[in-house]
């Protein structure tokens, strides 16, 4: 049955830099490829190929050690260039020197309609479109024994400068479709297709068969996906949901139509220092050097692959993480303030009221990547729960994960949350705590010690 | 600001691990951070942060405390002249210097007490100073009596700051609200110099000339010795023009900060206005009793219950230390029950017990100890509203 949700907690933080709706003509790729095993939590890579080797899109990389038919196959053809190594030889990127024309393998597909779970999961690992579909609890690639009670698929990113997921999409139906069609087969409950209830549904949603479309209306995190599972169809314990990004469904789409693995992704170039933010065509894993080249303003940046709230840091020849539809460059903020605590800061946006900036709603604001404060113990306490729109106690069930107290853990809630929900509570905390990386920490112990 | 950056920068290897004044760090890490907002950028998680941090936290709330800080400098000018019936010969700036020498005073000294304590201890503990004094330290004076001897504020500070905080781990793992835990050890120590009605207006003990019949007692003692005619009219007592500790006679005062407190999100307004309502409920239920049974002598059954908002130190204590985040619930449903029963228990106490003529020191100290207790049930309520969506399933 579809829903109308509506949440009030939460909180849109009003950065400059919007990428405008025009999508650059043609397909930019990058001078170099690469897929990074560190964009998957708990994951322990293993390479298939040797530096050196030839690769078509498509053909294995690496996969995991652990369950080994999950595999990562190589978004275009040829040459793995190295493997980049960091501590203890664990391994950081596979990069890849692309031809100049991309050469496909072809899988067999057949009609997605006649084909069983089994046969779905088996073309999704053999073709490495497999990691794209996550689960929940413990945000890792979703187990290919598991049956899930839902699929879920968030229809907008509503975290600060997202892209614009309508664009992203637009004139893609038939791929979509095709996507759904197939992640249908793998689960025995609905897939939940959630949009932004403010605006009219785009045409492409409104047509998608096989999906419960819901609406929800609210600030962010309305568009994570984890809110839409705690409102729709809550995770309990033993429980497996699995979620997808759409432009990832287009994916599988593709290869269910073609019968080949085209990792094309549309990406959005945001943030107060891109000179002109807009939209690009680009590849899975692209290196972001040609997008930034003369589009950047002079100073010292903070790269970023995917959004201020959790994407990940990233050098400015660096790549495209797996998960990511967005690149955002803001201020890099090492630099002292003198007497910033005192000022009276018409400038400085906060959820508190403590900043003249509260006189002007509507500005948007250049934010650095300072803490801009000293870490302090957890004092302050209330604002957690003004921007954590799910029926939990955010900062017990955290106080829980940094005691690691498994049973407490479990009782209150953390199989429904993952980092990306604790995001908000981490940029308002007045003490500066890593919480994010607290809540990974609590995600890796509950998976340790339940398996 | 450059200068001041590069010298700070060029001290700063001293100061450090190896540095001549090693012993020192913490000292100048503090004056470092206070003066400057450090370059440390974010490493993990979310990449941009909030721009509210400790400091400006707690410096909002020093705002907040400065209405009331200055009126009752002003007050102790006032009821000191007042008792000597020359207040209509004094110009404001007169009375307010005279509030003025004898308040501040009691604010270094607190201050100096406590900051030493604390830097030492960050020093020790090998972390950065916290800001938290920055309000014990301006919380202390305004509820002493301006009679106060200094040595005893140094004693109480010493008390409140390694007995009620760093005993327990340091700065937001303490039980008790430190200021409150002060003035709770005077209490009972010096009980002579912290009640009775001689305290509360400078000089009162041995002063020559007083005016006659004037007798330094508070509201609260009229009450407490039925003598309602002898109290100060609801006006006087809602703006301040009453004896009583030095920032918190003046209702006027702390609303203005408790609405300073609220509008920034600082301040709790839960807990603020469930003490109201739970001040006002049993305040109601006296009354009612009361009403109409002149037989019943206690006056506290005669009072209007919307006397007890303005009465002692009700106010101050609700606003500004019944809604310190570290010693109060910390659950947000919690946060409604821990301040209606401090609002329960301050006009239980007036009403009840006679030994302790104001209530709400106590009603808060209780509560503070009741918070995790408290915590305990709201957060059982949400493990059973877990447990009972699955039961459904099933």
């Amino acid at each position: 049955m579809p829903l109308k949700i509506e949440i009030s907690k939460g909180l849109n933080i009003p950065l400059k830099g919007k990428a405008e709706k025009i999508l650059s003509p043609g397909q930019i790729i990058g001078s170099t490829i690469a897929l990074k095993p560190t964009d998957f939590p708990n994951l322990t890579p293993k390479a298939a190929i040797k530096e050196g080797d030839k690769v078509k899109a498509g053909d294995v990389i690496f996969y995991d050690k652990n369950t080994p038919e999950i595999k990562f196959t190589s978004p275009v053809s040829g040459t793995l260039k190295s493997i980049v190594r960091g501590e203890r030889r664990k391994i950081l990127e596979f990069v890849i020197e692309a031809d100049s024309i991309i050469e496909y393998q072809q899988f067999t597909v057949g009609d997605v309609a006649n084909l069983s779970k089994e046969q779905i999961t088996e073309l999704l690992l053999n073709s490495g479109t497999w990691p794209f579909v996550r689960q929940r609890p413990y945000n890792i690639i979703a187990n290919p024994t598991d049956t899930p009670k839902a699929i879920f698929i968030s229809g907008f990113d509503s975290s600060p400068l997202a892209p614009d997921l309508d664009f992203l999409l637009n004139g893609q139906d038939a791929d979509f479709q095709k996507g759904i069609q197939a992640l249908k087969k793998l689960t025995e409950g609905d897939i939940h297709l959630t949009v932004n209830g403010v605006f009219p549904t785009s045409k492409l949603f409104e047509n998608t068969k096989d999906v419960e479309l819901h609406t929800i209306v609210g600030p962010h995190p309305a568009g994570n996906v984890g809110i839409q599972i705690h409102h729709i169809d809550p995770m309990n314990k033993g429980e497996v949901v699995w979620f997808i990004h759409p432009q990832d469904v287009l994916i599988i789409g593709r290869l269910f139509n073609k019968g080949i693995f085209d990792a094309t992704r549309i990406i959005a170039l945001t943030g107060s220092e891109v000179e002109k933010p807009r939209y690009y065509r680009t590849i899975l894993g692209s290196s972001i050097d040609k997008f930034l080249k003369d589009n950047i303003k002079p100073g010292n940046h903070r790269y970023i692959s995917g959004n201020v709230l959790t994407g990940t840091r990233i050098g400015k020849e660096d790549f495209l993480g797996f998960y990511h539809h967005q690149i955002t460059v803001i201020p890099d903020g090492n630099q002292y303030e003198f007497m910033g605590w005192l000022a009276p800061g018409f400038n400085k946006f906060s959820l508190s009221r403590t900043f003249f900036s509260w006189l002007m709603p509507n500005k948007e604001y250049v934010i650095n990547a300072n803490v801009r404060g000293g870490r302090r113990a957890l004092m302050i306490t209330g604002n957690f729960e003004k921007v954590f729109p799910m029926d939990l106690l955010p900062m017990q069930l955290l106080k829980a994960m940094i005691i690691e107290d498994i049973d407490l853990m479990e009782k209150l809630g953390i199989y429904e949350v993952v980092e990306e929900d604790f995001a908000l509570c981490e940029f308002v905390d007045t003490s500066k705590t890593d919480i994010q990386a607290i809540v990974r920490k609590g995600l890796d112990l509950m998976i340790k010690e339940l398996n | 600001m450059k200068g001041l950056r590069n010298y700070l920068d060029k001290i700063k290897p001293n100061f450090s691990k190896g540095g001549k004044f090693e012993k020192l760090h913490s000292f100048y890490d503090a004056i470092d951070t206070l003066l400057f907002v450090p370059n440390k950028v974010t490493s993990s998680g979310s990449h941009i942060r909030d721009a509210i941090d400790m400091k400006r936290t707690m410096f909002l709330v020093v705002i907040a405390l400065i209405p009331a800080l200055l009126f009752g400098m002003w007050n102790v000018g006032y009821q000191h002249f007042n008792m000597l019936g020359l207040y209509a010969d004094k110009t404001f700036w007169e009375v307010f210097a005279f509030g003025l020498i004898k308040v501040l005073p009691i604010v270094v000294v607190s201050y100096a007490t406590g900051l030493t304590i604390e830097i030492i201890f960050a020093q020790y503990r090998g972390h950065d100073v916290p800001e938290g004094f920055f309000v014990t330290g301006m919380l202390i004076p305004l509820i002493l009596p301006v009679s106060i001897p200094l040595w005893m504020v140094v004693l109480a500070t010493t008390f409140a700051v390694i007995i009620g905080v760093e005993a327990f781990g340091g700065a937001g793992m303490n039980i008790f609200n430190p200021a409150l835990l002060a003035r709770a050890f005077l209490f009972f120590a010096y009980p002579s110099q912290m009640s009775g009605d001689k305290v509360w207006v400078a000089g009162l003990p041995t002063a020559e000339g007083v005016v006659d019949g004037f007798s330094g007692a508070t509201p609260l003692a009229h009450i407490a010795q039925n003598e309602l005619p002898k109290m100060a009219s609801f006006s006087d007592m809602f703006y301040g023009f009453i004896p009583g500790s030095i920032g918190e006679t003046s209702t006027f005062a702390i609303l203005i900060g408790a609405l300073l407190l609220i509008w920034t999100g600082i301040g709790s307004w839960k807990i603020m206005l469930s003490g109201v309502l739970g001040a006002l409920s049993l305040g109601a239920l006296l009354q009612w009793i009361g009403h109409g049974n002149p037989e019943i002598t206690n006056a506290y059954f005669h009072i209007p219950a919307y006397y007890h908002l303005v009465l002692g130190g009700f106010a101050f204590g609700i606003v500004f230390m019944a809604t310190d985040p570290v010693s109060a619930s910390q659950t947000e449903k919690g946060k409604w029950i821990y301040g209606f029963l401090i609002g329960v228990f301050a006009v239980l106490i007036r009403a009840f017990n006679p030994a302790y003529p104001e209530g709400v020191m106590l009603a808060i100290l209780l509560l503070n100890a009741w918070a995790s207790l408290i915590d305990h049930y709201v957060i059982e309520a949400n493990i059973k509203k877990r447990l009972k969506r699955i039961k459904i399933k099933v």
